[in-house]
């Protein structure tokens, strides 16, 4: 059995800033995992359909521009929508502290700011797929 | 007997035709079992559309689905790339150029890792089509990874190939050499704004004409511009009198029989293999055996003739 982890990470929003997307998306790759990647400015529509074609176990959202605490709820509000809420979602970029408790609330499984290492987000997914298949 | 899961695909259910696929990626018995409860449903036609990395494929595809959509109701495409030989990962990136079609209903697109194959398209991208032509998709696009000289595997899975060449790869000998050259029944030179096009355009009719002159159908070359809209129109005519012609000639159904055939030995190999592994706990006596060769006390070959004798005393006794 060819059990591999799939990762959409996908830039909602206005910005161009996709230097953190594009880090993350290669460092998971050379963790083992298929990542795909859709670039910049995406929707939250398009990211949702993308994430159900796909059939990823996780989405990646970068965002740079503040307008986190919009879009990725919108992400995991649409998710839940389309019945794919075992689809986890987690984000990154410049995001407040202050702002996390409420995205978590919203669905959003991790938020991993500046400084995290590649090894805390593999932990993440690999401790996360252990409980799905528990 | 029909699962959920194969009902929701037949029903179009986007979410788990996606499964479907996932299903068939990790293999084994239960995507033997999906296949099997999915065969003969629907009817698709295949699009294989190859080229060397960069040539500007899935941009290509990207530019023709508007034009596509005018013959065609539904349409998925399957996107493949490499996987690393190292780590098994990948990134999946066609995508990213056919994303104005991500929330398009009449489009389902999906990538696939190449995982270790290695004749342009992934094991499991046959079986990813069937799924396709059970979820109702009345034309599938297979995108092959960049390809070289040889990965010809998508010729065997498409009822027409669209070989996408780009100027300033080669000379006339590379476009006389076997392998992907002989595959293309349209043969597109995108990028046809670089130096060069018009010259690499004729050495590929030149050799056309001489291959197939006699034989009824001559494949066409395009000259394109795909992220300029130049030459589109003129691609998807040509895709559409290949089919004509396929189909005219009973080319088709020399294709069809072949794909029939394969699947036969497919998932005869499948049976026998699985049976045979099972039968001889074939996976935790390997490290023993291993054990044993490296000693010296057996070969490769004494130990498959042993094994052999194990299941079927009569097969190895010559």
């Amino acid at each position: 059995m060819d059990n591999r982890v799939r990762i959409l990470i996908a830039k909602p929003g206005l910005d161009g800033h996709d230097r953190g997307a594009k880090f993350i998306a290669k460092a998971l790759r050379d963790a083992g995992y298929e990542v795909i990647y859709t670039g910049i400015r995406q929707t939250p529509e398009s990211i949702v359909e993308t994430a159900i074609q796909e059939d990823v176990d996780f989405v990646g959202l970068s965002l740079l521009s503040g307008a986190h605490n919009i879009s990725f709820p919108q992400v995991t509000e649409l998710l839940r929508e389309k019945g794919a809420e075992d689809i986890f979602v987690f984000g990154g970029g410049i995001i407040p502290e202050d702002d996390i408790p409420f995205l978590r609330e919203k669905g959003v499984k991790a938020i991993f700011g500046p400084g995290t290492t590649v090894k805390q987000i593999t932990d993440f997914i690999e401790e996360e797929m252990a409980a799905k298949k528990a | 007997m029909t699962s959920r899961i194969a009902k929701a695909i037949i029903e179009g259910n986007p979410r788990l035709i996606a499964k479907g696929i996932s299903t068939v990626e990790r293999g084994g018995e239960a995507a033997y079992e999906l296949l099997g409860e999915i065969y003969g449903v629907g009817k698709s036609y295949i699009l294989g559309i190859t080229g060397p990395a960069g040539a500007g494929k899935s941009s290509l595809i990207n530019a023709l689905i508007p034009y596509l959509k005018n013959n065609f109701e539904r349409i998925g495409i399957l996107a493949v790339d490499p996987s690393s030989p190292f780590t098994g990962g990948a990134i999946l990136g066609d995508r990213i150029r056919m994303i104005e079609h991500a929330v398009d209903s009449r489009i389902f697109i999906r990538s696939m890792a190449s995982r270790g194959h290695l004749g342009g398209v992934s094991a499991a991208t046959k079986d990813a089509a069937k799924i396709l032509e059970a979820a109702g998709f009345d034309l599938i696009i297979i995108e092959t990874v960049g390809v070289g000289q040889d990965e010809v595997e998508v010729v065997g899975l498409s009822d027409t190939v669209v070989l996408i060449q780009v100027p300033g790869l080669g000379d006339d000998i590379q476009v006389m050499k076997s392998g992907i050259m002989e595959i293309g029944d349209v043969f597109v030179i995108n990028k046809a704004d670089r130096e060069g096009a018009d010259r690499i355009a004729r050495y590929i009719q030149s050799m056309l004409e001489e291959n197939f002159s006699g034989l009824g159908y001559i494949p066409p070359v395009v000259l394109a511009q795909a992220v300029n809209d130049i030459g589109l129109d003129t691609i998807v005519e040509k895709i559409i009198a290949h089919r004509a012609y396929i189909e005219k000639s009973g080319e088709i159904e020399k294709r069809i029989t072949k794909r029939i055939e394969d699947d036969i030995e497919s998932i005869l190999r499948f049976r026998v293999e699985s049976f045979l592994k099972s039968r001889l706990d074939f996976d935790s006596r390997l490290p023993i055996w291993v054990e044993r060769i490296r000693k010296g006390e057996e070969t490769p070959f004494t130990l498959a003739k042993k094994l052999g004798g194990e299941i079927l005393p009569n097969l190895m006794e010559n």
